[in-house]
């Protein structure tokens, strides 16, 4: 293999003039965390919001909550992404248009909203899954207590579902770290679009992406070890995963 | 250590004396001759050189330059058939995919310089450019210090924004670059107003304005980046037999009459698929360099005599 | 609203979008579906072998792909598969692995890692005494699983395998990033060039969405019945 290993183009200067190339893989990493922790609050919430529906007795709750996971989920991200970012400002009125590309870091906004959308639907999908995993005496022992629909989630349903879901969780959350990287197509240079950057730039292709390979595995072996404990810590005691 | 380096030595020594014993060839001659293929690395929008027509075939300046020397590799292998082979690729991955084999010529519109010699060879020049940016009239940009603080587009991987880098960070202008993976994108940029600008070469920024829906509303800058910088058909590095041969078809093609022919089918009529007209005669450095080909990657030996 | 746009770009790049692109999109996901459920399944044996350091390194070959994001593996494969090829092949340069056939190496590897987790888990949803059965009945390990452990997994595991396909199908589409013209990547070719970003997305977007609905419902259809018959 006629290729010119060099590993101590980490420690050269990058032409951006902010530091080494190392700073840049770093500088990439710090967001994609940015952009993973963002859009995984918007697939939180949203996902929780759709997934509660599908359980709802409301036929029209159910049918909007279906929809929505169907919509999200049969696109591909990429072209989703596209979609907002191409797409959405030429069909809004003029003005608005112009504001959402003018704005800056439109990447960023973009793919927050885009990757958190997108992940909302297989959030709902656990969710879902969680809720109806409880023994129906659970819900029906709410209701003869007098508890409202509302409080019944509050109260009895979701706090027990979404401890039994937390496993898939913690997988779909390392999902959405790896999704951020669908957004270089959009111009969001995170670790992935760092370590292009840095082949560009140095030639050193290997380098690079060996580079960015080590910054993601650590980024996956702290997400796993982290969601161990806090696993470990809210297990319901008589489940399997529970003490 | 030294053992294990004295074995190498005479693994590779043997290696040698097989190759040289079974046949002359070494590189690329020797894999276009057993596989009886080569391999065209083509761009998807760097018009005129080398871009997709209306039924997404190749097409273009450098894609016409690389026939012919795809003709003289197989004159000069006395080979009946020759297939030819076509692969995308991107300013971004065209290095890599030449070093690794997947494309054996990189037909496209590739700046010639030190930098990108350390990792790839270059043949004879087909054009001399230089880095500068389009924006629209109305937005009123003059200088490159007017972008301060603005959206700017370039396209990943090219000597333009590493050039737009640098100077963003000598200059401190507080750009925020935006990287598109594609030419066409880039100037997308500044048609949709994502961006105020895109920084590329001159020649293809010329392309674009003509090409859009409204050829008057764009301005290109005269503050220019970079001086004129030549484009060269990329070629694998340490490979002087095949390049031998490279460099003799594109002299012998640049030296007649063909050479302007060619040149004037590109720049001067109409060209697929919109059958726009770039109307740019050949400029006097250019038209010197066709006289004396030249592989030089410093652009101040471009001076017309 | 749609006054400004084109729609006419959609219908003179029909035959290039579907022919070329669908083709190869299409082409990439049964092959890479095919390839990955072939190698997942003896990643998943490897795991399930009881031998220590087989499992630990199926293991770490599941963990590694599951780390990384789909968009890096395909940078680094189509740079490396050649050099792969040169050193499996022992020949004395790079081999030329066209765009086509290092996607479907880039595909095959990594979706090997997700369908061998879905065999895995069929294997083990078969009761210990089935393989049992098979060895007092004088089958070896081989034949056990071939005719009676992993018919009833595959089977049993059917569904999810297909919904992954499915996510294999959508996922595809991030060849984009190589300027390959599969589906998406011809669509943006056309897009760039005629500048008709709107018209062309939202129809990748809508051929996207009609296959990959019509296909979950097939799978939900399929799910029904072979939940009958168990």
């Amino acid at each position: 293999m006629n290729y010119h290993w060099n590993w101590s183009i980490f420690f050269e200067p990058a032409p951006n003039g902010t530091g080494t190339y190392l700073d840049m893989l770093l500088s990439g990493l710090l967001l994609t965390i940015e952009t993973s922790l963002c859009a995984w609050i918007i697939a939180l919430v949203f996902g929780a919001v759709v997934g509660v529906m599908r359980t709802l007795p409301s036929k029209a709750a159910s049918r909007i909550g279906f929809a929505y996971v169907e919509f999200f989920r049969n696109m591909p991200l990429l072209v989703q992404l596209f979609i907002w970012f191409f797409v959405l400002p030429e069909i809004v009125p003029q003005d608005w248009g112009l504001w959402l590309k003018q704005m800056p870091h439109a990447p960023f906004y973009t793919a927050v909203i885009g990757i958190g959308l997108f992940m909302s639907a297989r959030v709902a999908e656990q969710t879902r899954a969680g809720v109806n995993s409880l023994p129906r005496g659970q819900k029906m022992a709410a209701t003869a207590l007098g508890l409202t629909t509302a409080q019944t989630y509050r109260y009895v349903l979701l706090p027990m579902a979404f401890r039994i879901i937390m496993p898939p969780l913690t997988s779909e959350f390392l999902s959405t770290i790896k999704n951020t990287s669908v957004a270089i197509t959009i111009g969001l240079i995170e670790l992935t679009g760092e370590a292009r950057a840095m082949q560009e730039f140095s030639f050193q292709v290997f380098e690079a992406f060996t580079g960015a390979t080590v910054l993601y595995l650590l980024i996956n072996i702290v997400v796993v070890v982290a969601m161990r404990f806090l696993e470990r810590s809210i297990a319901i005691p008589g489940y399997i995963t529970g003490k | 250590m030294k053992c294990l380096r004295m074995v190498g030595l005479v693994i590779g020594a043997a290696f040698c004396a097989a190759q040289a014993n079974s046949e002359e060839l070494t590189g690329t001659l020797k894999k276009i001759k057993e596989t009886g293929a080569i391999t065209i690395g083509y761009r998807d929008s760097s018009i005129p050189f080398s871009y997709l027509d209306d039924n997404q075939k190749p097409i273009g300046f450098a894609i016409d330059i690389c026939l012919a020397i795809v003709d003289a590799v197989k004159k000069d292998l006395k080979l009946d058939k020759l297939a030819v082979e076509f692969n995308p690729v991107t300013s971004s991955t065209r290095i890599p995919l030449l070093a690794n084999g997947t494309i054996d010529l990189e037909c496209g519109s590739t700046t010639n310089n030190a930098d990108r010699l350390k990792q790839v060879a270059f043949t004879n020049t087909h054009f001399l450019t230089a880095t500068r940016f389009v924006s629209k009239k109305s937005s009123k940009l003059g200088s490159i210090e007017d972008l301060k603080g603005k959206s700017v587009a370039s396209t990943s991987g090219t000597t333009n924004i590493k050039q737009l880098t640098e100077a963003n960070a000598a200059r401190s202008l507080g750009i925020n670059i935006i990287p598109a993976k594609e030419h066409a994108e880039s100037f997308l940029m500044v048609e949709t107003d994502r961006a105020v600008a895109a920084v590329l070469d001159d020649v293809l920024l010329a392309s674009f304005v003509a090409g859009s829906k409204d050829p008057g509303a764009y301005v290109i800058s005269t503050d220019a980046f970079s001086k004129p910088e030549p484009y060269g058909i990329m070629l694998r590095k340490d490979d002087p037999d095949f390049k031998k041969v490279v460099d003799a078809a594109t002299a012998a093609l640049y030296q007649s009459a063909d050479g302007q022919k060619l040149y004037d089918k590109w720049f001067m009529q109409k060209i697929p698929p919109k059958g726009l007209n770039l109307n740019t005669p050949i400029g006097a450095e250019l038209k010197h360099e066709f006289s004396k080909p030249s592989d030089s990657p410093d652009p101040d030996s471009y001076k017309a005599m | 609203m749609f006054a400004n746009f084109d729609f006419d770009v959609i219908r003179r790049s029909l035959g290039y979008l579907f022919f070329d692109g669908m083709t190869f999109t299409l082409t990439l996901t049964g092959l890479g579906a095919l390839g990955g459920l072939i190698f997942g399944t003896l990643i998943a044996l490897m795991r399930l072998s009881g031998y220590r350091l087989l499992g630990r390194i199926a293991g770490l070959y599941v963990d590694l792909m599951r780390s990384l994001p789909l968009v890096l593996v395909i940078f680094w494969f189509y740079f490396l598969v050649p050099y792969i090829g040169q050193w499996v092949t022992g020949s004395s340069r790079p081999i030329r692995v066209g765009a086509f056939t290092s996607s479907l190496v880039t595909f095959i590897l990594f979706e090997a890692a997700y369908f061998s987790e879905i065999m895995r888990a069929g294997i083990q949803s078969i009761s210990k005494g089935q393989p049992a059965a098979a060895s007092a009945l004088g089958l070896t390990y081989a034949q056990s699983m071939r005719y009676v452990v992993l018919p009833q997994a595959f089977r049993n595991m059917l569904p999810v395998l297909l919904t992954q396909t499915i996510v294999l199908f959508q996922d595809t589409s991030l060849v984009y990033v190589l300027s390959i013209p599969d589906f998406l990547g011809a669509a943006s070719k056309v897009a760039q060039r005629d500048g008709r970003l709107v018209e062309m997305y939202l129809f990748a977007a809508v051929v996207y969405f009609a296959i990959s609905c019509f296909a979950s419902f097939g799978v939900r259809r399929l799910q029904a019945r072979i939940a009958i018959v168990r």
